[in-house]
């Protein structure tokens, strides 16, 4: 009985202390992603980061002092799903900013209710509905695919390329990035000869890709996530195809050749994210050391390299993170102080908000990169 | 030029359609066996597969030896699919058969992706990457390999199946079970070898077309389905009719990409497939069958 009491005190005291250094100051934020489900790829990278982070920032002491609490819940994909878990992050666990979700789907199901409770929201998806037209409460760190696919037609141009065949996969980005390059293309004054499809689980792309051979196009833009890219490229190769092959930043990783097979790859060109191709960067550009930290930093945390998803969770993080030492903890002092943002080195680029631009990013958010002998080589 | 091209076509139709031809033959052996449609066929391929690349990168295996070892793991996989999910079963229905093939397929799966992982994997291919010259098309040693273990695997089926006792007793429980049973034959078993060798050739399957499209826990699904509709086309034999199927299908996939459209690929396979459920059940090659009462 005695026992009883005694554990019972001790409980008691525990939870009493507990609450008390929780009255002491501190920050909550909420988690939304994709952990488990078909975009796996993308929320777990970003869970894992946020909670590195977390546990980074409260090693050091926190945030001006206040500990940081981040209640993570995982939206297996689903919109409705992360509609109810963003409103149960809103009203039970009172977060001030909410990181994510994943996908451009949840996103747009969860927009509405970020806008109605009035607690800012940063995306980790890269749909570019998300922030255009800009929405009061909504931000997003990835940068848009246009982008990409701008800088992609900016480097045709000074190549004095012309004629493009398109080979994109029928899932959202490869569909995304059909629509934008054609945009781009008709206003750049590019003119699209072929415009041939696959499916994201197509295993041979020969048939399409000896159509693009006997139409001679100047170029060849693949658009898709791997492993379909990869295939696309043995196939060139196999067909004996010397047309340059431009890839989307969706393959920016090392996996990329090794799939392809660093043979295959060679020569082949894409816009990259600078975290896939960090240590060929310059040692002077400014994003360099954040860079190699986090990789160091995740790889000594899980024993994988870092991923440009989990990059979107930390960019995320230092916008609310920068935004609350500045301007402050309230939801709306948070909102202001992200819209503020200047010049704020991150994984992804360099953040300029405005109220017009909630995604922050331009051009140099992306490098072109060809692959030489098995590695990322920077154009020049 | 134009010539060229059909003839790309017809090479690319033809290596993926013996693929589709092989993971037919296994639908149609189990089928012929048992009278159900294993939809767990898709994952053997998938294991197959992947066990070729853990052998080689964790037990460090050269390619030759890696090969026998996964499918020998399969066809244990196969093994131990009959006997813990379709032999205890009470009420042996062709529906609770084929429902629980599929509940099936979806275990290996995740199984498969707690092991693997999400990622994406490649294998070496078996001699070098460099391309063949025909006429003006281009085709890939692998794909010469494919072409060719399909051929040996279809003459060893063809002779186990006529010139064997077992494979005699096999096609015997496929014409009548109980007519088989009653002369002795031990049906079940019959069941469990057909489980095996059914999933031997999908690990086969597998490991040839890994170095070309690359292995991943989920490519079982849609490598299944496109072996179905071979299946189907080839009206469930567990012979020549199916590679027929396999290879048409590749074939009219591939022309039809290059033709017609790209979008239109996957549609073509299934527009075949329903085309021939609708006004040849049978399959393309099948006599009808005429009930006796």
């Amino acid at each position: 009985m005695k026992k009883i009491f005694a554990v019972g005190g001790v409980l008691c005291f525990s939870l009493m202390f507990a609450t008390m250094s929780f009255a002491a100051g501190t920050i909550k934020i909420g988690g939304l992603f994709a952990v488990t489900g078909p975009a796996s790829f993308l929320g777990e990278p970003e869970k894992k980061t946020l909670e590195m982070l977390v546990k980074e920032a409260n090693d050091k002491g926190g945030i001006n002092g206040m500990k940081v609490e981040a209640v993570i819940y995982d939206t297996t994909g689903d919109a409705t799903k992360a509609v109810q878990l963003a409103t149960k992050l809103i009203k039970d666990d009172k977060v001030s900013v909410i990181i994510g979700p994943s996908t451009t789907g949840e996103s747009m199901a969860v927009i509405p209710v970020a806008e109605k409770e009035k607690i800012p929201l940063i995306s980790c998806a890269a749909g570019i509905k998300i922030t255009e037209p800009a929405k009061h409460w909504v931000f997003k760190t990835p940068a848009n695919d246009h982008v990409a696919a701008e800088k992609i037609l900016n480097y045709m141009a000074k190549q004095k390329q012309k004629n493009i065949a398109l080979l994109t996969v029928t899932d959202g980005f490869g569909s995304s990035g059909r629509e934008q390059i054609k945009a781009l293309a008709k206003q750049k004054g590019f003119s699209i000869v072929a415009d041939e499809v696959y499916g994201p689980k197509d295993t041979d792309m020969t048939a399409q890709l000896t159509k693009i051979r006997g139409i001679k196009p100047d170029v060849i833009i693949c658009w898709g996530t791997n492993p379909g890219p990869a295939v696309v490229t043995k196939n060139v190769k196999q067909l004996g195809i010397k047309i340059p092959l431009y890839m989307s930043h969706g393959v920016a990783s090392k996996k990329f050749i090794e799939l392809a097979g660093p043979d295959a790859a060679e020569g082949v060109m894409l816009p990259a994210g600078k975290l896939a191709i960090y240590d060929v960067l310059p040692k002077s550009d400014t994003q360099y050391k954040l860079l190699k930290d986090y990789d160091q930093a995740y790889r000594k945390a899980y024993g994988v390299e870092a991923s440009t998803f989990g990059g979107y969770a930390y960019d995320a993080w230092l916008l609310a993170t920068t935004a609350i030492k500045k301007a402050g903890t309230t939801p709306d002092k948070i909102r202001s102080g992200i819209e503020q943002t200047k010049k704020l080195i991150s994984i992804s680029g360099v953040f300029n908000m405005s109220p017009k631009d909630h995604n922050g990013l331009d051009l140099s958010a992306f490098e072109m990169v060809k692959v030489s002998k098995g590695d990322w080589a920077l154009i020049k | 030029m134009q010539f060229d091209q059909i003839l790309q076509y017809t090479l690319s139709g033809l290596s993926t359609g013996a693929i589709y031809a092989l993971i037919g033959i296994g639908f149609s052996i189990i089928y012929n066996a048992t009278g159900i449609i294993n939809f767990a066929q898709g994952e053997f391929v998938m294991l197959g597969g992947l066990l070729t690349l853990s052998c080689l990168d964790l037990l460090k295996l050269p390619i030759w030896a890696a090969i026998p070892c996964a499918v020998a793991v399969s066809t244990l996989a196969g093994l131990l699919f009959e006997r813990l999910a379709i032999r205890p079963l009470r009420q042996p229905t062709p529906i609770n058969l084929v429902i629980i093939t599929i509940g099936g397929s979806i275990l290996i799966r995740g199984m498969a992706m707690l092991i693997w992982g999400k990622d994406t994997h490649a294998i070496p291919s078996f001699s070098g990457d460099d391309p063949i010259a025909i006429g003006g098309a281009t085709i890939l040693p692998q794909h010469l390999w494919i072409l060719a273990i399909t051929v040996v695997i279809i003459v060893i089926n063809k002779f186990y199946f006529y010139h064997t006792i077992s494979g005699k007793a096999m096609r015997a429980c496929a014409y009548n079970r109980r007519a088989a049973g009653l002369v002795g034959i031990d049906v079940r078993r019959m069941v469990l070898f057909s489980f095996m060798i059914s999933s031997a050739m999908g690990a086969v399957a597998g490991i040839i077309v890994a170095p070309l499209t690359m292995i991943a826990y989920d490519v079982g699904v849609m490598l299944g389905l496109k072996g179905f509709c071979a299946a189907i086309i080839g009206g469930m034999s567990s012979g020549i009719a199916t590679v027929v199927g396999g290879l048409l299908l590749g074939v009219l996939e591939s022309l039809g990409a290059g033709l017609i459209s790209s979008g239109y690929k996957d549609a073509i396979a299934f527009i075949i497939l329903l085309l021939i459920l609708f006004i040849r059940p049978q399959g393309l090659f099948g006599k009808a069958d005429s009930e006796r009462v």
